[in-house]
């Protein structure tokens, strides 16, 4: 038969020794090895008390941005609605009122904005997309959930807690 | 007989059955400490500090399963089975010495069950017996793989069984008597039988792991080729009683080692507790002495369970009929050889 790697090291199965066909050492030398493992420190994270930290660009849950006076930044331009390759984000856009001044940035805002969770794949393609730097997937995990209309996210999840008034 | 001496004894029995119950119990707990730990985990953490209250909770869950019986099978035997396993696994522990006598006033109580004079045959028998419980169970659910694994289970321990008990007679020249009471209280100050039986306790080590199915001969239970061996059909507590069972079995198997090798409860240094503490206090200490080796062996059985991967069946049998038997055969020969000598010199 061909060789199938292109390996040069031939191994011969040799024929055990006494002290091998003992079985005993070899016995020994394992008991030894797991017990050394019973005084190591365990690799457990122990999750709804500790958490892992999480790696810069780790992606998580959305968060809808404010500006720096507090107004929601989105524009409900639906670019982040386009760019989902999953289609979980949709959007109602309305006409700021005037008495809204220093509740949205500019004069359209999403009155509703939804990420449906089990769609989304947390690509980030929304953040890219997004000309105002309103919408990142900055948060922690998702929390899981018994229903499939809990997963549905609307504004009171998605947006930022507002900036406390000096 | 006066009423005291059953109420006595009566006593002893709901203590030793109280012990060995919780200690099967918290050995389920043991086993997935020992394994977490053994493999850098944490093991059961959750229910109560440390995980605690886990056989407890794993016990309302056996009672809660929905109770199964096989619409084929052999509903007596069934039922019989599990029941037996449980049985023979618990009148085990009638015969071993728990503690040298206690004092009290002028009443002398001994901390054990019954010393019958075959105490060693006894428990060699109701070890046999065991296997009646597996077969039964196998052969009653009628399913192939619980019957293959049954098969299984009563061949492994046959064949093991010999071995066991060529490594007790070469043990029984070297004490001269069969009852566990006498040769416990023989290997008082350091003259413990593995000393003078080296090679014996190993063959008897090794046939109490076949004999109690544990790790690396759980060939009846291996769930890679039997699904869960002669326990398949079972559920609910009947399940329960075939694990518990096995965890006692492990808990007398380690005590009758700890009795028969390991001087039971005799420690050195144990003439001046007697003399300190008293002939009540002392027996007691002998006695905790006596649980802390149990829980060594029991540690041990563990240890090696994750440490050592399954025999295949032709090495297992291949070890029982073709190493064990002639070293244990080699072992009388020439331990009766040697007291030939010493009795003649």
């Amino acid at each position: 038969m061909e060789p199938l790697t292109s390996k040069k090291k031939v191994l011969e199965k040799k024929p055990l020794t006494f002290a091998e066909r003992m079985y005993l050492p070899a016995i020994t030398k394992g008991l030894a090895i797991t017990i050394s493992h019973f005084f190591k420190k365990e690799a457990t994270i122990r999750y709804p008390e500790q958490q892992r930290e999480f790696s810069t660009n780790f992606r998580g849950m959305h968060s809808l941005k404010r500006d720096e006076e507090g107004k929601e930044r989105c524009t409900a331009c639906g670019l982040c609605a386009l760019s989902c390759p999953a289609e979980a984000i949709t959007m109602i856009a309305s006409e700021r009122k005037p008495e809204e001044k220093d509740l949205y940035r500019e004069e359209k805002y999403a009155s509703v904005y939804e990420i449906n969770m089990l769609r989304c794949i947390f690509c980030g393609l929304c953040e890219e997309a997004c000309p105002k730097e309103a919408i990142y997937l900055d948060g922690p995990i998702v929390p899981s959930d018994y229903l499939r209309k809990d997963f549905i996210y609307g504004k009171d999840k998605l947006v930022e807690a507002p900036l406390e008034k000096k | 007989m006066d009423i005291s001496f059953v109420i006595e004894k009566f006593v002893l029995v709901a203590i030793i059955f109280g012990i060995s119950l919780l200690i099967a119990m918290y050995s389920t707990y043991a086993e997935r400490k020992v394994a977490a730990f053994l493999q850098d985990r944490l093991g059961p953490d959750r229910a109560g500090p440390f995980g605690i209250l886990q056989p407890l909770a794993d016990g309302v869950k056996m009672f809660m399963k929905e109770e199964i019986i096989p619409t084929n099978a052999s509903k007596w035997l069934f039922m019989v089975g599990p029941g037996l396993s449980m049985l023979t696994a618990c009148i085990g522990t009638a015969v071993i010495p728990w503690g040298s006598d206690m004092t009290i006033g002028d009443r002398v109580i001994p901390l054990q069950v019954t010393d019958i004079n075959v105490g060693i045959l006894y428990i060699f028998g109701v070890v046999s017996l065991g296997v009646y419980g597996v077969m039964i169970g196998g052969w009653a659910s009628n399913n192939k793989y619980s019957l293959l694994s049954a098969i299984r289970a009563a061949s492994q321990n046959i064949s093991y069984e010999i071995a066991m008990g060529l490594s007790i007679i070469a043990l029984l020249l070297v004490t001269n008597s069969m009852s566990l009471g006498e040769i416990v209280a023989n290997q008082h100050g350091w003259r413990w039988n593995v000393l003078y039986q080296p090679l014996g306790f190993l063959l008897f080590m090794i046939c109490s792991f076949a004999e109690t199915n544990r790790a690396p001969f759980d060939l009846p239970e291996c769930e890679t080729e039997l699904i869960g061996g002669y326990h398949t059909e079972y559920s609910s507590m009947k399940l329960g009683f075939y694990l518990f069972a096995e965890y006692i079995n492990m808990f007398v198997s380690a005590a009758v080692m700890a009795s028969l090798y390991f001087g039971g409860y005799n420690y050195p240094g144990m003439d001046w507790v007697l003399a300190q503490t008293g002939t009540v206090i002392a027996p007691l200490i002998g006695t905790a002495v006596f649980f802390l080796k149990i829980f060594a062996f029991i540690f041990f059985f563990m240890w090696v369970r994750w440490t050592i991967p399954r025999f295949r069946y032709d090495q297992l049998m291949h070890l029982g009929w073709k190493v064990l038997i002639p070293l244990a055969i080699a072992n009388i020969i020439i331990t009766s050889i040697v007291i030939a000598i010493i009795e003649k010199f």
